[in-house]
């Protein structure tokens, strides 16, 4: 009932400017057509600067509103993001002064130099000399932002430090597997015709590599240490998907068949967060941010960022895949060894710098 | 450079040598049947009505699911059951819309709006219209091509539609079409026979953009009347080129992008295939050595270009139309040209950056950092260039100059934020989040949507003989332009938080779900503005038929050639002689004249300019 009420209310309003835009028409042929025109020039030459004065208002509330929502509004969660957040900062001067002058003088001059009979047009053609002042303006300004940029590009993609945190990371469709080399170091070789979801291969692992055999795989939440470099690659199961790291202001894309990589160092535990932000649910997301499917939107990974203390115990915790695709190998099954988990935990810290080479 | 020899050859245009009435012209048109002059039309100003009311259809329909889809972004949690009635539960289930019919409609207006809208409704609109009439032609120089080329626009309409309603409903992987998603039916539903439509409509609309394009290019470079040599040209005329240039040479490697997607999807070819199991079938697929980011590149190389395609039409309009209405020339004729050619050298240049974290090359991302932003320079040139028009004029607002002024305003808006995008270093924060959204929704989408309107408000006259309804048009234009920044603004601010575009439901995110109120917001002036557009749909076909009409054929006093034809032009636009060019288009205000139209001869004590 309520949608008919809506749709007459809507229509009644349509027929009430219609009947006004029709009056005013011909209202204005009994008026004469120059008399008419000055008349419409002269109130929307009204409304220009009367957008231009709301519009800036509207300016200054929206960015009252909404810039607390903003990750800006907080220092970002990593190393790398900080040089994100000054480089848009810079960015957002340099345009925002180009936007207030051009938007600024666009309405106003509309207003000032709206149709009177006092005036005539002033005939001007061009002008070398200002046509190159604002070719050559804007070109040092972009200059600048060109050079700051790709000094912090090339930082970014550069090579990850050596003493990094490798994990790898899968996107499918919606999820993300996380890989972690275990005690050797080493990646075990994967090939995707040997993914296997029934039988605990999600990822392909050779079982004929003994490399694999130490390496752990984690599911929902990926763990990293604080201060520590962490150099991700990342690989897709079947289209592209994207590593969305907003807190960490870093993305990548994950595509299959091509392996790609991307480091951060985080600077807050999970825990620091939460309470840097008053936010006791904070966490960090990774969001997939290549459309990838009808599930894109749920395709949600956790990052928790610990201490190394907190780390060592959470992987002492973790098996390796190996055992969960042949249990019978596991010695916690066998009761006369040690659990094979607490080899891992003695080797952690000591990174072998091949294992820094970016190799399938 | 008279086209007189060459038109006299072609049977089909009646050329009424004999007549003196100039507004009394169209009985002397060789039986035209109702076929031949409302439906396949070889002149070239019914092509261009074809085309605009084509284009206008899509851009309602297209308009319509991006209320739909904001309804879900902006009211997740409330139920339209009568929706559901009214769409079939394949859209709509327990009142709300599904993830497939979201991702179907989302993709599908991206698609429309680009291709259908925005570079046939506006390129094929007013390139139609005006090439012939503004450089002194009595038509395309193949009306029969330019004919097809709108038959095969109107095709590629019918198959796109088509796609809506097959079972698996229409693609759904985003208008980029990315491959493997695309490439794979089981990927996901809408890229099962939906996508094979849409590869379909898109390779048929390649055909029409070509045989247009084609003729224009030929037209404008060898049927210019006497007198008309290439700097008299209007800069819509520039544009107008450019613009065909761009499509001619790019639209083709879309063309062999998807054609190579079509082996890749049913004939086993592995072009862009690699190291897949699909997890709906548990089968991991024999393809292997492909290249997913082939896709990419084969699909930016037309994508790029593809924006200039859309906006430079308008650059052009917007700039002849703020000369006439500001009765100055435009300032800086030469440099806004130069500036044309070099936005649409570099647009060949810069596709690359919507790649920067596909896995490219970094150092060939750094390339392409330098080239994008370089593209800012020529822009700023031409904003500089319009206010400096504007300074010291005598403006008149009617609404064509309203919506003109407005594409300045988004235009400057839009642009900027390209320069955030365009450095890789913002954009691995920035890409593929609400920021960029807001950024090419304002400069390419609104933006050249406003031209559009300019164009439609300008030149509705030569069309119809009658104007549109002026309070109509301001109310439009408001309504339009500030929502179009209550829409669009806000989302720079959701892009700064890092939420990704085409998300079905943010609710469940920690780091999304701030933007409730926002979206709502957003979604509510989204409604408001759609309907500001039916006052304009309502306005215009009222108007063709109810309208004020012209009393003279030269309504805004200005000085380009399609304003010396009758207001009724028949098929060869000018009664008599085609006339001569003696002047550029722009001599408004000139030695205390208001305006010299371009085919008065140059006076015997008249200042150079």
């Amino acid at each position: 009932m309520s949608m008919f009420f809506t749709i007459a209310v809507i229509v009644l309003v349509f027929l009430i400017i219609f009947q006004i835009a029709k009056a005013s028409e011909y209202v204005s042929v009994i008026k004469g057509e120059e008399k008419s025109r000055k008349e419409q020039n002269r109130v929307n030459g009204f409304f220009m600067i009367a957008f231009l004065i709301a519009g800036l208002i509207g300016v200054y509330y929206c960015n009252k509103a909404l810039y607390p929502d903003t990750l800006l509004a907080h220092d970002a969660a990593s190393t790398q993001g900080d040089k994100v957040d000054s480089m848009l900062r810079l960015t957002l001067v340099i345009t925002g002064i180009v936007f207030f002058i051009t938007q600024i003088l666009l309405f106003w001059f509309s207003y000032k130099y709206q149709e009177t009979d006092k005036r005539k047009a002033y005939y001007i053609a061009h002008n070398n000399k200002l046509e190159l002042i604002w070719t050559v303006v804007p070109a040092v300004a972009l200059t600048a932002l060109i050079v700051f940029g790709l000094k912090n590009w090339f930082a970014f993609t550069g090579p990850a430090p050596k003493d990094a945190l490798q994990i790898e990371i899968t996107g499918k469709q919606f999820g993300w597997i996380f890989r972690y080399p275990g005690a050797d170091q080493t990646f075990g070789k994967k090939y995707y015709k040997l993914i296997d979801d029934a039988n605990h291969n999600d990822l392909g692992q050779d079982w004929n590599d003994s490399k694999n055999f130490d390496d752990i795989i984690v599911q929902a939440n990926m763990y990293c240490v604080v201060n520590r470099p962490v150099n991700l690659r990342i690989f897709s199961r079947d289209v592209i998907h994207d590593v969305g790291l907003s807190a960490f202001r870093l993305k990548q894309d994950a595509v299959p068949g091509t392996p790609t990589s991307l480091w951060f160092t985080p600077k807050y535990t999970t825990k620091e967060m939460k309470e840097k932000l008053g936010n006791p649910d904070f966490q960090y997301e990774i969001s997939c941010d290549q459309m990838c499917g009808n599930g894109h939107y749920s395709m949600r990974g956790v990052i928790e960022v610990v201490t190394q203390e907190e780390y060592d115990v959470w992987l002492a915790q973790q098996k390796p895949n190996y055992y969960a695709a042949f249990p019978d190998k596991d010695p916690a099954n066998k009761k006369s060894t040690q659990p094979a988990a607490t080899d891992s935990t003695k080797t952690t810290a000591a990174v072998k710098a091949d294992t820094t080479k970016q190799k399938m | 450079m008279s086209n007189e020899a060459s038109m006299h050859t072609d049977t089909s245009v009646s050329v009424p040598v004999e007549v003196h009435h100039h507004e009394e012209h169209a009985h002397h048109h060789h039986h035209e049947s109702f076929i031949t002059k409302y439906v396949f039309s070889q002149d070239h100003k019914m092509i261009s009505k074809q085309f605009l009311i084509t284009g206008m259809f899509w851009g309602i329909v297209g308009g319509l699911m991006s209320v739909l889809f904001r309804l879900q972004l902006g009211y997740p949690d409330e139920s339209f059951p009568w929706l559901q009635d009214l769409l079939g539960k394949w859209w709509f289930e327990n009142g709300h819309l599904t993830a497939q019919a979201y991702y179907a409609l989302v993709t599908t207006h991206g698609t429309v709006l680009v291709f259908f809208v925005l570079t046939a409704g506006l390129s094929g609109t007013f390139a139609n219209l005006l090439i012939p009439l503004q450089v002194g032609a009595r038509d395309m120089a193949s009306p029969f091509l330019n004919m097809l080329s709108y038959w095969f626009f109107f095709t590629a309409s019918i198959v796109m539609l088509s796609s809506i309603f097959v079972s698996t409903g229409p693609f759904s992987g985003g208008w980029t079409a990315y491959p493997p998603l695309s490439a794979l039916h089981d990927a996901s539903p809408g890229s099962q026979h939906g996508m094979d439509l849409w590869i379909i409509a898109m390779a048929i609309f390649v055909v029409s953009s070509l045989l247009g394009g084609l003729n224009y290019i030929v037209t404008i470079l060898n049927m210019r009347t006497k007198g008309m040599s290439m700097t008299r040209l209007p800069l819509t005329m520039w544009a107008l080129f450019f613009t065909a240039v761009l499509g001619v040479l790019s639209f083709p490697v879309l063309l062999s992008g998807l054609i190579l997607l079509i082996f890749d999807r049913n004939f086993g070819t592995s072009f862009y295939l690699s190291d897949i199991f699909v997890s709906s079938t548990n089968t991991a697929l024999p393809n292997e050595g492909g290249n997913a980011v082939l896709f990419q590149h084969l699909f930016w190389f037309l994508g790029h270009p593809e924006v200039y395609i859309i906006l430079l039409p308008a650059l052009g309009m917007v700039s002849d139309i703020i000369s006439v209405h500001a009765r100055k020339p435009i300032f800086g004729y030469m440099a806004m040209v130069a500036s044309l050619f070099a936005i649409a050298i570099l647009s060949f240049l810069v596709w690359a950056h919507h790649m920067f974290v596909s896995g490219l090359n970094p150092f060939l991302g750094s390339i392409f950092v330098l080239l994008t932003l370089l593209i800012a320079v020529p822009s700023a040139v031409k904003v500089f260039n319009w206010l400096t028009t504007l300074w010291r004029g005598n403006i008149r607002f009617p609404p064509s100059m309203l919506f003109a002024i407005g594409f300045v305003s988004l235009f400057i808006s839009g642009g900027l934020t390209g320069i955030w995008l365009g450095n890789s270093a913002l954009d691995i924060h920035l890409h593929d989040t609400y920021f960029v959204i807001a950024h090419f929704h304002i400069v390419m989408g609104v933006a050249s949507m406003f031209g559009m309107f300019a164009g439609i408000y300008q030149w509705f006259p030569k069309m119809f003989g009658r104007y549109l309804n002026n309070t109509l048009g301001y109310i439009h234009f408001w309504v339009t332009i500030a929502g179009a920044y209550l829409i669009f603004w806000p989302m720079h601010y959701e892009g700064l938080a890092g939420m990704p575009r085409r998300y079905y439901d943010y609710s469940t995110w920690i780091s999304f779900n701030q933007f409730g109120d926002l979206n709502r917001f957003i979604s509510t002036v989204a409604m408001i503005v759609f309907s500001a557009q039916l006052l304009f749909l309502f306005n215009f076909f009222y108007s063709i038929f109810k309208g004020r009409k012209l009393t003279t054929p030269n309504p805004w006093q200005a000085n380009t050639l399609e304003w010396t034809t009758p207001i009724h032009a028949g098929h060869g636009n000018w009664p008599g002689e085609i006339p001569e060019v003696h002047r550029w288009a722009y001599d408004y205000g000139k030695d205390g004249r208001d305006f010299i139209p371009q085919d008065v001869p140059i006076g015997k004590d008249e200042s150079l300019h």
